[in-house]
């Protein structure tokens, strides 16, 4: 039996040569024609608004949703090992999770009353 | 009545339990690949994941079409068949343009991450048991690892990179909002489907691919676990961006989103990507919910399982895919795009606490029947009082009423509005009384004169003809 993640790394072979490959034929066989106003940003044919340096600013709602996120993900990745196992686990394994599960949920519903998933 | 479902399921857990020593918690037996299967498995995955995209955009344009009584695509080739393959050779045959502002490197990159990512899914999607071609027997599918469908998620995940940079690297305005807006929805509904698996997880006590198909002999998982196969199915809509959750791309508000700028091969990858994705998380649904490769019931049973082994699981694999990419385009041309905040609050407000609730459930039924000696009945009983207490406790908690700090401040006095606020015409918020128009004055002063004007003029016209 052969390690079973090879076939991966053939199938990540296969699709990064179709990746490659497609965007280097789309530039050897696609037609150059120099155009100012093509190479400036799509802004609905007004002159495009300058960009702040750095990508600029942007709400804070979206740093709370992505630390929001860690905080579940890992919730999650914690979960699958537990769920596979679940019966070898049995009862500790249970009652710890569910005591984990809890754990979560407090802040879950701290930040829920906060408004912390209120968008406006 | 689920307890009833879930014990039925229980012979085929421990029968697919035994598994080869090998490679451990994983049924399908590899020992006869080579290095020559591997590549002609992925070639073979690649173009039918091709033929499948290029077929399924035909399809969506053609159902939309009948939806709202229009005949579709119907010049190129039979019924419009070759309408998607002229598209692809018209994408490749166009300028690859880079914008001014654009980052290059990463512009470049990020499509390619897109379909890169799309690709790799299949590889642990199994097709069907194990045939003979040519001497060797191998299933049809590439590979298998007892971590499978962690690894459909992560390469899911990685995916996003292709958005976000892209959106980024392009260095314009409709782009950047869209690849943020996309993150964040990604992000929500990425959580809300990995906790629905989690009851699958549970009851079929592996994450290999092959061996959730084999735990489904009996008993399909959508019946005792349908709360979490619905989560599933609304995430994996919004995992895609497609409708009614496909702000990132709005056309009516950020243009095309993250893919604005892109030209040519590259937005054909996005495209592509997007298609392919949709096809993975059908393939995934039928394979971890809708049984696989198995035979529906009554097909089942004919002949002792005739239709569960050589080449027939591949038409029944086919078939529920292409049943949920169905449902993809039936939900398109049914649905109404949501709000951006109503999408947000629906999968952190709604998705997440219901699979929380759900995995809860599944975890304290099955911990019961497993682990103690109380009957199931009183288990159930007794959890649908927990629920309804829950529910009852979350309608007593009064509403937090709005601070009247808050309603003030955003009342601005009416005086102090400015139509005109940084150069760009705004629009009053509720309760601030648009300015009279200094225009009005000057229309109403030249009014008289401007009739007196037009009477004379016709006089004149008059007096002409």
């Amino acid at each position: 039996m052969t390690n079973p993640y090879v076939p991966i790394l053939v199938m990540m072979g296969v699709a990064g040569v179709m990746a490659l490959g497609g965007v280097a034929a789309s530039a050897i066989i696609g037609p150059k024609r120099y155009n100012r106003a093509k190479l400036e940003a799509y802004e609905c044919g007004i002159q495009p608004t300058p960009h702040a340096v750095g990508g600029g600013r942007f709400p804070i709602k979206y740093y709370l949703v992505a630390m929001t996120f860690i905080i579940f993900d890992i919730e999650v990745v914690f979960l699958y090992p537990w769920a596979v196992n679940f019966t070898e686990l049995a009862m500790f394994g249970l009652v710890a999770m569910m005591g984990f599960l809890f754990l979560i949920t407090v802040p879950f519903v701290y930040e829920w009353r906060r408004g912390g998933f209120e968008w406006e | 009545m689920i307890a009833a479902m879930v014990s039925s399921a229980v012979p085929g857990v421990v029968s697919a339990s035994v598994a080869g020593a090998a490679n451990p918690g994983v049924t399908a037996d590899f020992s006869q690949d080579n290095g020559w299967v591997w590549l002609i498995k992925a070639v073979v995955i690649l173009v039918f994941l091709l033929l499948t995209v290029l077929m399924a955009i035909w399809f969506e344009r053609k159902v939309v079409a009948r939806m709202q009584m229009r005949p579709g695509p119907n010049v190129h080739g039979p019924f419009g068949l070759l309408q998607s393959l002229a598209d692809a050779m018209k994408l490749l045959l166009k300028e690859d343009i880079t914008v001014k502002a654009a980052d290059k490197f990463l512009y470049m990159l990020a499509p390619m991450i897109s379909v890169f990512c799309a690709l790799l899914t299949f590889a642990v999607i199994p097709f069907g048991p194990s045939v003979s071609i040519f001497g060797i027997v191998t299933p049809l599918q590439l590979t298998d690892v007892p971590v499978a469908v962690l690894y459909i998620l992560a390469t899911a995940s990685v995916g996003v990179y292709g958005i976000v940079l892209g959106g980024w690297s392009s260095g314009s305005t409709y782009p950047l909002l869209g690849a943020v807006r996309s993150t964040a929805q990604v992000i929500s509904y990425e959580l809300a489907m990995g906790l629905s698996l989690v009851s699958v997880f549970i009851l079929a006590g592996s994450m290999s691919t092959s061996q959730i198909v084999a735990t489904q002999q009996q008993l399909w998982w959508f019946l005792p676990l349908f709360p979490a196969f619905i989560i599933y199915v609304i995430s994996m809509i919004g995992e895609t961006n497609r409708l009614p959750f496909d702000l990132p791309e709005a056309e009516g508000e950020l243009v095309s989103g993250f893919m604005t700028e892109y030209s040519s091969m590259k937005f054909a990858w996005f495209f592509l990507a997007e298609y392919i994705n949709m096809v993975n998380v059908s393939a995934v649904v039928t394979t971890l919910f809708f049984g696989g490769w198995r035979a529906p019931w009554p097909i089942s049973a004919i002949n002792d399982g005739m239709f569960n082994t050589g080449w027939w699981p591949v038409l029944w694999f086919l078939a529920k895919m292409w049943l949920f990419l169905f449902l993809f385009v039936w939900v398109r041309g049914t649905l109404l795009r949501l709000r951006y905040d109503q999408f947000m609050s629906f999968g952190w407000k709604v998705l997440i606490p219901a699979s929380l609730g759900w995995v809860v459930c599944v975890a304290v039924v099955q911990g019961v029947r497993q682990f103690t000696e109380v009957d199931l009945r009183t288990v159930l009983i007794a959890l649908a009082v927990a629920v309804l207490v829950v529910v009852g406790i979350s309608f007593l908690v009064p509403e937090r009423k709005p601070e009247p700090g808050a309603a003030g401040k955003k009342a601005i006095p009416p005086g102090e509005f400015d139509p005109f606020a940084g150069g760009y015409p705004v629009p009053p918020m509720p309760g601030q009384q648009l300015p009279p128009s200094p225009r009005r004055a000057r229309v109403a002063a030249a009014a008289p004169a401007g009739a007196a004007r037009q009477v004379t003029d016709s006089q004149t016209e008059v007096e002409r003809g």
